[in-house]
Parts: C-alpha cells; sequence; structure tokens
C-alpha cells in the first residue's frame, strides 16, 4: 500500500489567503492531513504597539477583510474593559446593527463559495448577487462597502441618519425575501442534500476536544455563541434564537448559517426600530486609558474572536494580543477530513469557513519516485456531484 | 507588439494572487465577476492557471515567506504579462508599514505595470483599471 502525499497550495487561483496543506492519500481516501500556516503574517500585534489605541482600531480593522467590523469591536470592547467605560445607548444598537449586517455578508459570502466548490455556480451568482444590497446598506450606514471604520472607545464614529432608516428597513425587506427564498431552496434541494449529508462529520467529542468556535461547533451540537452566554452592546436588548444542530456534517453547517442569517436579520430589524426612538449622543469622550489590562470578545460569523489589551497608562497599548477563530477551528480539519474521498475533502476544509479559500487549482499527485501527475480537486467534487444529480434523476 | 496587443485585448484572461492582503481586495475582485458587476461582458474571464493568463492581479504587502513564491509564479507566466497591483497595501504598505515582515521594495519582486489605490478600491475603479489597460493595449 502505497500513501502518495498531494500539497495544496499556497497560492489558490480564486481567493483570498495563501494557505499549504498536504492530503496523504491512499486511493482514493484520505488519511493524513497537515497544514502550514505563515502565508498572511504582518505582524499585526508588533505595530499595534507603535499606534496609538484609535490608531490600533483601524489597524485590527485590515486583519481581515471579510471579518472586517468583529475585530474592532472586540478591541474596543478590550480597552473599554481597562476602565470599565460605558457606552450610550444609541451607539450599542449601532455597534449590533454593523455586527449584524457583517455576518450577512459574510455568511452569504461563504454560502456563494460553497456553492461554487461543489459546481453550483448558480447558488454562488446568487448568494452574491444578494449580498450586494448588504453592502449598500453599509454604505449608507458608514459611507463604505467595506473597512466601514465604524468603532471607537466609548462609542461609534458616524450616527445612522435618522432620514436614511426608511430606505435600510427596505433593503432589509428585500434581503430577507430574497434569503427566506435561498434557504428554501438549499434546504429542499435533492442534490444538495445528498451531496453534503454526512459529508465531512464533526462529531460533537471532536468538536470539545478541538475546542471548535461559530458555526463549526454549532453544527457540531455545542452551544457556545457569545452574543448569548455573554452578552455585549445591545444585544441583551433584542431577541433572537441560538442555532444548534447536532450532526456535524457539511450540511448542517450549512442550514445553520443560513438560519443565523435569518436570525441576523431580525437582529438588525429590531436595531433599526429602536433607532427610531432611541435619541441621545453616539460617542462617550474618553481622555485617557488607565493603566491596565482588558479583554474583549465578540462573536464574529466564524467564531468567537478575542482580543486582549495591556495599558501603561500612555495613549499606546504596550501589548495587544489577538485570537482569530479560525486559528482553533483549523486543527479540527484532523477529526473532520481522515477517511473521507477526496472529492470530499474540498468542500470539508471548506466548510469550517477558514479565512481561506482553497479553489480550482491544479495539484500535482506525487508519489514515492516522484512521477507525478496533475490532478485537479474541485474537478474531482464537482463530478462528484454531477453523479449524484445524474443518479437523483436516474430515479 | 501592437498587433499581438490588440489581440489580447479582445479577452484578457486574469490570475489573482494574494501575496499577504487583509483579502478584503481579493473580495473586491471575486465581486466583479458576479451579477452586478459582472465583468466576462468585457471578455475578462478568471483563470485557475498562471500559465493561461495575460494579467496578473496581485494584492497584499508581500511577505518574506510569500514573496520568493511570488516571484516563481511570475517566472512561470508567458510573456507578456501585465502585472496590475490592486489596493494601496502594494502601492504604499497601507497601515502596515512598520512592519518587520514587509517586503521593502514590492517592484523587486515583481515588475508592476499598473496601480489602483483605494483600500479597497471599488469595483466601479478597477473596471476603470481594466478600460484604462484595454485602451493601451489598443494602442
Ligand atoms: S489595500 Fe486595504 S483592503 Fe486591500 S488588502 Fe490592503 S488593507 Fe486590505
Amino acid at each position: 500500500m502505497k500513501a502518495n502525499k498531494i500539497p495544496i497550495g499556497p497560492f489558490h487561483p480564486l481567493l483570498e489567503e495563501a494557505e499549504y496543506f498536504e492530503l496523504t492519500v491512499d486511493g482514493e481516501t484520505v488519511v493524513d492531513i497537515d497544514m502550514e500556516i505563515g502565508w498572511m503574517h504582518r505582524g499585526h500585534e508588533y505595530i499595534s504597539e507603535m499606534k496609538t489605541f484609535t490608531q490600533s482600531i483601524y489597524l485590527v480593522e485590515r486583519i481581515c477583510g471579510i471579518c472586517s467590523t468583529s475585530h474592532p469591536i472586540a478591541c474596543v470592547h478590550a480597552i473599554e474593559d481597562i476602565d470599565n467605560i460605558e457606552i450610550p445607548l444609541r451607539a450599542r444598537y449601532i455597534r449590533t446593527l454593523v455586527g449584524e449586517l457583517e455576518r450577512i455578508h459574510s455568511h452569504l459570502l461563504w454560502l456563494g463559495l460553497a456553492g461554487h466548490f461543489i459546481g453550483y455556480d448558480t447558488l454562488w451568482m446568487w448568494a452574491w448577487k444578494y449580498r450586494e444590497p448588504v453592502l449598500e446598506m453599509f454604505e449608507i450606514i458608514s459611507g463604505n462597502r467595506n473597512h466601514y471604520g465604524m468603532m471607537r472607545v466609548g462609542g461609534v464614529a458616524q450616527d445612522v441618519d435618522p432620514a436614511k432608516l426608511i430606505e435600510l428597513h427596505k433593503h432589509l425587506d428585500m434581503i430577507e425575501k430574497k434569503m427566506v427564498m435561498i434557504a428554501k431552496a438549499a434546504k429542499d434541494d435533492p442534490v444538495l442534500r445528498s451531496r453534503l449529508k454526512g459529508v465531512g462529520v464533526l462529531t460533537h467529542e471532536a468538536a470539545v476536544a478541538y475546542c471548535t468556535v461559530g458555526p463549526t461547533s454549532r453544527a457540531s451540537g455545542v452551544p457556545g455563541d457569545v452574543r448569548l452566554d455573554e452578552p455585549t452592546d445591545a444585544y441583551d436588548l433584542v431577541d433572537f434564537e441560538r442555532i444548534v444542530l447536532p450532526n456535524g456534517d457539511v450540511y448542517d453547517k450549512l442550514v445553520v448559517r443560513v438560519l443565523e442569517i435569518i436570525e441576523s436579520i431580525k437582529i438588525c430589524r429590531q436595531c433599526l426600530s429602536k433607532l427610531e426612538t432611541v435619541t441621545g449622543p453616539i460617542l462617550n469622550n474618553v481622555k485617557e486609558i488607565s493603566p491596565g489590562e482588558g479583554i474583549g470578545r465578540y462573536e464574529a460569523p466564524r467564531g468567537e474572536v478575542f482580543h486582549y489589551i495591556r495599558s501603561d497608562g500612555t495613549n499606546r497599548p504596550i501589548r495587544h494580543k489577538v485570537r482569530a477563530p479560525s486559528y482553533v477551528n483549523i486543527p479540527s480539519f484532523k477529526a473532520s477530513c481522515i477517511g473521507i474521498p477526496i472529492a470530499d475533502a474540498l468542500i470539508t476544509l471548506a466548510s469550517v469557513d477558514p479565512c481561506y479559500c482553497c479553489t480550482e487549482r491544479s495539484i500535482k499527485i506525487i508519489d514515492k519516485n516522484h512521477d507525478s501527475c496533475s490532478f485537479d480537486l474541485i474537478k474531482a467534487s464537482r463530478e462528484k456531484t454531477e453523479q449524484i444529480r445524474r443518479e437523483i434523476n436516474a430515479d | 507588439m501592437g498587433w499581438y496587443n490588440k489581440r489580447l485585448a479582445k479577452s484578457l484572461w486574469v490570475f489573482h494572487i494574494s501575496g499577504s492582503p487583509c483579502n478584503n481586495c481579493d473580495i473586491e475582485i471575486l465581486d466583479l465577476l458576479t451579477p452586478r458587476y459582472d465583468v466576462e461582458r468585457l471578455g475578462i474571464k478568471l483563470v485557475g492557471s498562471i500559465r493561461h493568463a495575460d494579467v496578473l492581479l496581485v494584492t497584499g504587502i508581500f511577505n518574506q515567506k510569500i514573496a520568493p513564491k511570488i516571484k516563481k509564479i511570475y517566472e512561470q507566466a508567458p510573456k507578456p504579462i501585465f502585472v496590475v497591483a490592486v489596493g494601496t497595501c502594494v502601492s504604499s504598505g497601507c497601515c502596515f508599514k512598520e512592519s518587520y515582515n514587509r517586503v521593502e521594495k514590492r517592484e523587486e519582486v515583481i515588475p508592476i505595470d499598473m496601480y489602483v489605490p483605494g483600500c479597497p478600491p471599488k469595483p466601479e475603479s478597477m473596471i476603470e483599471a481594466v478600460a484604462k489597460l484595454l485602451g493601451v493595449l489598443n494602442g
């Protein structure tokens, strides 16, 4: 029995970050997986120590383009934690609104890419088409499509113009209608169901053992959600449900995300209605940060993000530590990828929604004699979908 | 090479690599392909291999680890290839100027033909960049 190694990466032709994976396969089955990170290392924690508190919020915004408000929220929570700074009620609603809109756009982005990986480009185009109105809402609220720059220590940077609320409501209605449609289409589609059900199962025990967070763990029956467990901002003032599913396969991860989009729309709607009545300042003027340390947590679209900041009384943090959710979710591949066919490996790797998206790439199978042959992972994944589609249609 | 460029301009095939960005630029590039902006109507297509590409899009600050790989990818590309740098990261380093892991001169890693500023640039400005490139190629 000869084990072959398949290197994946570091460049993925389609998207995002470079990552390097090495799958060891025996025939069609994945028997081991190894990964190498560090291609994206930019030294945020080091740079942050040279910036002032306000500047470091903009810096952490640029950790990741998709969760570009989760990091700032966790960061301002950490700074506010040092001095127990209170923030005005209106600012709390605006923070929650921006955070939840981001969850919608991030989950839609994932949904589209998941469709793309298994050869459902229609789903990709749909999901990304309906992601545009969300970005438009961001543009109305903050003036930017991405990197909103909304967070400040003690509140938010910009108010939501009351005259724009009707327009925002309209956008939200439109998104909701489309989301219900996509949710129904994704849940009822027989091909999608048989393609993803039972694929790449992350068991409850493994999810706990690998300390996974976010939708990855919630799809395996681990109910952790920082928004409900330790509510900050306006999360204790709005009502929404915790989405937990038991099976841990890719299909459940998809359903968790789709249902979370609908919950997020609910939260956004409540925030928008509150913004009509709640008035007042949006920013507490914070002059000084006293020496001490603080932690900030926030439920990013991918899971809990954690920031730790130590201050020595000057205007700069002397230590800033960031722990992003993908960092704990990525090792869970060891549990979910082993023993599955290669055609399923791609969607299983993607199902965690790590901050990388490996897609169509030519990879090489190298055997012991270093003869190599080309092997297209995404093609294998799509062919399997095609096969399932044919079987279903034949019945 | 005038005649060659003119033929190239009919349908540009694009390959994209990310050299330590925050991946927002990359997402905006993908956004170009989806129904709202849809650059495929201009003959532009994202391809899966550098060997098929006429245009190379790069993003990010190029950290020390990834710079040699970017160089290697550029060397594998069929020439002529036009390198378009998307985002402030490539042109000025954005907020990562103080980073210890940054390549000081990104032009020395690969020659860059065109910069699109913005953090991230709006899809409209990327389309404008493409239109300008087409204009140059058409002479
Ligand atoms: S220019 Fe801005 S958006 Fe683009 S990769 Fe750099 S930090 Fe991210």
